[in-house]
């Protein structure tokens, strides 16, 4: 393969600085109806935190997955993180510049370079008019990369054939194509403005296992290549156990734990992390019972107060309805539970 | 099994025949194989392009020029149709009050019927697409607004608002310079008096795709709002948009033969088949039944080929009813 | 015994413009009262459609081209609609993916229970109410006899899928039909829902048919397991021996390439090239012939039926005595290194 010298020109993998850094991110939603609606039926604003208060680092290299059910926020995460969606506060820093801050276009325009996004469902993610080396091309031509014609299309075959497809396949609309291949073709978009940060947002879940396996060993070995850094959405925990270095658990908006992979399979801490690895289905067969997680997610709109999980929890104590935890540090992970509180 | 890196090209199989260029793809396509089995959608389209034919040649092919004085003779006037008794075979469908063959007129005034149609179907396109993909695209109150300006059109008749705007255009024409912009008149009162279904359409189908994720990843490679409009959705927009397109030309045709009918169309000078409906009227009780009929058979035949041409079409891009 | 349900030489056709598909092609198994039958494959493998053809509900132009379907001995895949009308919710309960769409969202729940109770038995509406909160407390709704009045939305989706098994069991079926009923759920409601099902299904000896792509959810439900491939069996066997020994090739790339909580994070997951073909395009001989790594010049050619392979049947011709014994011999040892479980050779097992 003639690209790992000629995409990105990796320094050093691995040098330990975060490329991304996201501090105190929080999303509101205003659910409310029209002022006039509201003035006559007399209903107040309905208020929706969809992500309260996130926090996390990415070492440049590795991939942060995000883990959470649905109303967990974690695609709202990702869209604020590529910068689709405004925070309501908070900051996301990717390799020193502010996604949210104010810059000029030029910067603007080197940050977007390095940001890029793959997206859960292949069918609805590539313009279904538009022939697939046209969709590959449009970033190139988007920030300007390369101006010749031939120089363009020899670039979108490198791509093509870089997320194993044929060159010739730009010929084809994205309809010839099955679910598995219409991935691949999004990354091979996603690739073509050279990025170094990219988002995945479950980039699995509406494929076949089969298919999937392929994607995820594709993912990585793109990485290796090309020293990508990654943010990992799923819900999914035995995908994220394949692709991670470090996990957040998120539950109802919150980061309920945070640790390196390893550790938090081995070891997880947060009774609701405790909880999910449970629930994952048995397909070794080994005997071992699925535990059933009593309750469901409570609606978002109305969180239970203090540790939203209080409800759900068979460890619950005392001060979990009325407190919220604050992020305490247990080994290299991170967890917000009372139970860790030094000081009950 | 073993582990192998990208080697799913080599199982994939061909999906369609190589179709090749456009011509290949659109004979390859659902919508022909739907259009070649569907014998009410080929007879319309045949009657559709015949006409069509016919109002572009009409000079070559017509017996006569109604519109050269020196051809006509008032001596001719009021003759019946060929088979009839007292017929003249230089004149197959009969002629009108000033001598004028009837054949001859309907097919010129079949072309400023068409041409009229086409215009104001292609200005109220244009105008209810962008306003649709502004409205659907940028939401909140440009959105609102838009959208309110649709809802109280839509409370009046069409015909009734072609007929403000024409009557506004009239005035601020004058008399006299009325007849050389009548044609842009009458595009200008039927377009805008249609673009309301276009808008509404184009909106509610932008909606749906502005929250694709094809539309995002352009969002996130930095497009503005006008390129991913019109590159990105306007295409997929499209499909209901020609059906409405299609059907609203026959509207389009017949409100143009309405407004010329009432009088505030085009001249007897120039007729349309909305002026030749309304010329033949007055003669219709004096037993010259043949002035006002023909053109109306013409205008009903290829206002209704229109018609059913539009709702095949409709059905052929609707799935549901596949 | 009679199974409750038995599929013999299924064959399903859908008539398009580029020819006839066969979406199904020559399917047969049974279902034994009592019993949870899996049907696995990947989108488009034919596992949905088998169930609409069984309930008698194949989507137009679809048709049942050959075979036949029992239900407890008595034949229906040629019933006239509203004979089978009668059958479907009766004698047959369904539970699809979403369950908005099962729901009418205008009816109180009570009501849609109340009504789909006195269609199929003989009742006064006082006895179907209470039989309908009856049903309610069995599938651990709180509070039923308040909740009969409730409407669907005001359910989570967890409890939604509890009210959608409690109107499939509301006649007593002997069959339940489950298309995917967990894959719309959070991880964490799966496990409620699926405990649920069976445990109902076994109380009753309701056989049931369980339609989903998730592996994880067979293993842990299904007792047995039916493969398919591009509308083909691939493979039918008890849900343990298919699991862990699986016998045709496919099924062995199929659970290795599912990513799971032990074994190596690190190393890459096991992966099957290439993807399943689409209808219409499915190459002559076995229909998994150019992804195999064990294939042998027959598999292009011969058309695989099942054969006997460990505890289950398998589609492929390395279980068939007369085609094996022409298999190249490292082809043959790649297959024992995978765990197939090779024919023994007539001669050999005189000896």
């Amino acid at each position: 393969m003639t690209v790992a010298g000629e995409v990105v020109e990796t320094e050093t993998v691995n040098s330990g600085k975060p490329l991304v850094e996201v501090k105190g991110l929080r999303r509101v939603f205003d659910l409310s109806k029209p002022w006039l609606n509201r003035m006559i039926e007399r209903e107040g604003r309905i208020l929706l935190t969809a992500v309260d208060g996130v926090d996390f680092a990415i070492k440049e290299g590795e991939t942060y997955a995000l883990v959470g059910e649905s109303g967990s926020g974690k695609s709202t995460i990702a869209k604020m993180a590529v910068g689709l969606l405004p925070p309501s506060a908070g900051s996301i820093m990717i390799d020193g510049t502010d996604v949210w801050g104010k810059k000029s276009q030029d910067t603007e325009r080197r940050m977007r370079r390095k940001i890029q996004m793959i997206f859960q469902d292949p069918f609805a993610s590539l313009n279904p008019r538009w022939r697939v080396g046209a969709i590959i091309a449009e970033p190139i031509s988007a920030f300007g990369l390369i101006s010749d014609p031939q120089d363009r299309a020899a670039r979108v075959g490198e791509l093509l054939s870089l997320v194993g497809l044929d060159p010739r396949d730009g010929q084809k609309f994205p309809h010839e194509f099955s679910g598995g291949q219409r991935q691949r073709i999004a990354i091979a978009r996603a690739l073509a403005s050279e990025p170094k940060f990219i988002v995945c947002d479950e980039p699995t879940s509406a494929l076949d296992v089969s298919v999937q396996a392929q994607v995820l060993n594709l993912l990585r070995d793109l990485q290796e290549r090309l020293g990508l850094t990654y943010l990992f959405i799923s819900h999914n925990l035995a995908v994220v156990r394949h692709v991670a270095t470090r996990v957040g658990v998120l539950y109802l908006g919150r980061l309920v734990e945070e640790a390196p992979a390893r550790d938090l399979f081995a070891a997880p801490q947060h009774p609701y992390t405790k909880m999910l690895l449970e629930a994952v289905p048995d397909i070794d067969m080994e005997g071992k019972d699925r535990q059933s997680i009593a309750g469901e997610i409570p609606n978002p709109i109305t969180p239970p107060p203090g540790c939203h999980f209080h409800p759900r929890c068979p460890v619950r104590r005392v001060e979990c309805d009325v407190k919220i935890p604050l992020p305490l540090p247990v080994g290299d992970a991170t967890v917000r539970c009372h139970l860790f509180d030094p000081s009950p | 099994m073993p582990y192998v890196t990208g080697e799913e090209t080599k199982a994939r199989i061909p999906v369609s025949g190589g179709a090749v260029g456009a011509l290949g793809r659109m004979r390859d396509s659902d919508l022909w194989y739907s259009f070649t089995r569907s014998p009410l959608a080929l007879v319309s389209a045949l009657v559709v392009a015949l006409f069509v034919l016919a109002a572009l040649f009409a000079p070559l092919i017509a017996p006569h020029d109604p519109f050269d004085p020196g051809s006509i003779s008032i001596l001719d006037s009021f003759l019946p149709p060929a088979w009839q008794d007292g017929g003249d075979a230089r004149f197959l469908l009969g002629t009108d009050d000033q001598g004028r063959d009837v054949l001859s007129t309907i097919l010129f005034g079949m072309r400023i019927s068409l041409a009229v149609g086409f215009a104001s179907v292609v200005f109220s396109m244009l105008l209810g697409i962008t306003l649709g993909l502004v409205a659907g695209y940028f939401g909140g109150w440009v959105d609102s607004v838009i959208m309110r300006i649709a809802d109280v059109q839509l409370t009046f008749p069409a015909i009734l608002i072609a007929l403000l705007i024409n009557g506004v255009a009239r005035a601020m024409a004058g008399p006299q310079s009325y007849d050389k912009v009548v044609f842009f008149v009458l595009v200008l009162s039927i377009g805008l008096s249609f673009w309301v279904q276009y808008g509404r359409t184009v909106r509610g189908s932008v909606l749906v795709e502005a929250n694709k994720e094809y539309v995002l990843a352009a969002r996130l490679i930095g497009l503005g709002p006008w390129t991913i409009m019109f590159k990105h959705v306007l295409p997929n927009v499209l499909g209901p948009v020609l059906v409405i397109a299609t059907i609203n030309l026959a509207l389009a045709i017949i409100t143009e033969a309405t407004l010329s009918f009432l009088g505030v169309g085009v001249p007897p000078t120039q007729p349309s088949l909305g002026t030749l409906i309304r010329i033949g009227n007055d003669f219709l009780f004096s037993g010259e039944w043949w002035i006002t009929i023909f053109p109306g058979i013409t205008l009903a035949i290829l206002a209704l080929s229109v018609n059913l041409l539009g709702d095949w079409l409709r059905d052929a891009l609707n799935p549901k009813l596949r | 015994m009679t199974p409750a349900l038995s599929v013999r030489n299924l064959r399903i056709e859908i008539p398009t413009r580029h020819g006839v598909l066969t979406a199904i092609d020559d399917l047969s198994f049974d279902i034994a009262a009592g019993e949870v039958l899996g049907m696995v494959g990947e989108s488009g493998a034919g596992k949905s459609i088998t169930g609409s053809a069984v309930i008698g509900l194949l989507e137009p132009p679809g048709r049942v081209a050959g075979g036949e379907i029992h239900l407890a001995g008595e034949r229906i895949d040629h019933l006239p609609p509203d004979r089978m009308r009668r059958i479907r919710g009766k004698r047959i309960g369904m539970i699809f993916q979403d369950p908005l769409t099962s729901l009418n969202p205008l009816y109180r729940i009570g009501d849609q229970l109340v009504e789909t109770i006195m269609t199929h038995q003989r009742m006064t509406t006082g006895e179907a109410r209470d039989k309908a909160r009856k049903l309610l407390e069995e599938v651990g709704i709180p509070a039923a006899k308040t909740r009969l009045s409730s409407y669907p939305h005001q359910f989570s989706g967890g409890m939604r899928q509890r009210v959608v098994i409690a109107l499939a069991l509301a006649a007593d079926p002997e069959l339940v039909i489950a298309d995917e009923p967990t894959t719309a759920l959070d991880v964490s409601v799966q496990a409620q829902i699926i405990a649920l099902l069976k445990q109902l299904c076994a109380e009753r000896g309701a056989a049931v048919m369980l339609i989903t792509h998730d592996m994880g959810v067979i293993a842990e439900t299904a007792d047995r397991v039916c493969v398919l491939y591009a509308g083909r069996l691939a493979e039918l066997g008890p849900v343990r021996g298919v699991v862990k020994l699986p016998q045709h090739p496919y099924t062995i790339g199929l659970m290795a390439a599912i990513p799971s909580l032990t074994g190596d994070p690190d190393k890459p997951l096991a992966q099957i090239p290439g993807s399943m073909p689409r209808l219409g395009t499915i190459p002559d001989g076995c229909a998994f012939n150019p992804r195999c790594d064990y294939r042998f010049p027959p598999c292009t050619t011969e058309r695989p039926v099942a054969y006997a392979a460990g505890t289950s049947q398998a589609a492929c011709l390395l279980h068939a005595p007369e085609f094996s014994r022409v298999a190249p011999a490292e082809t043959l040892k790649a297959a024992d290194a995978a765990g197939i479980r090779l024919p023994k050779p007539a001669g050999e097992a005189v000896r």
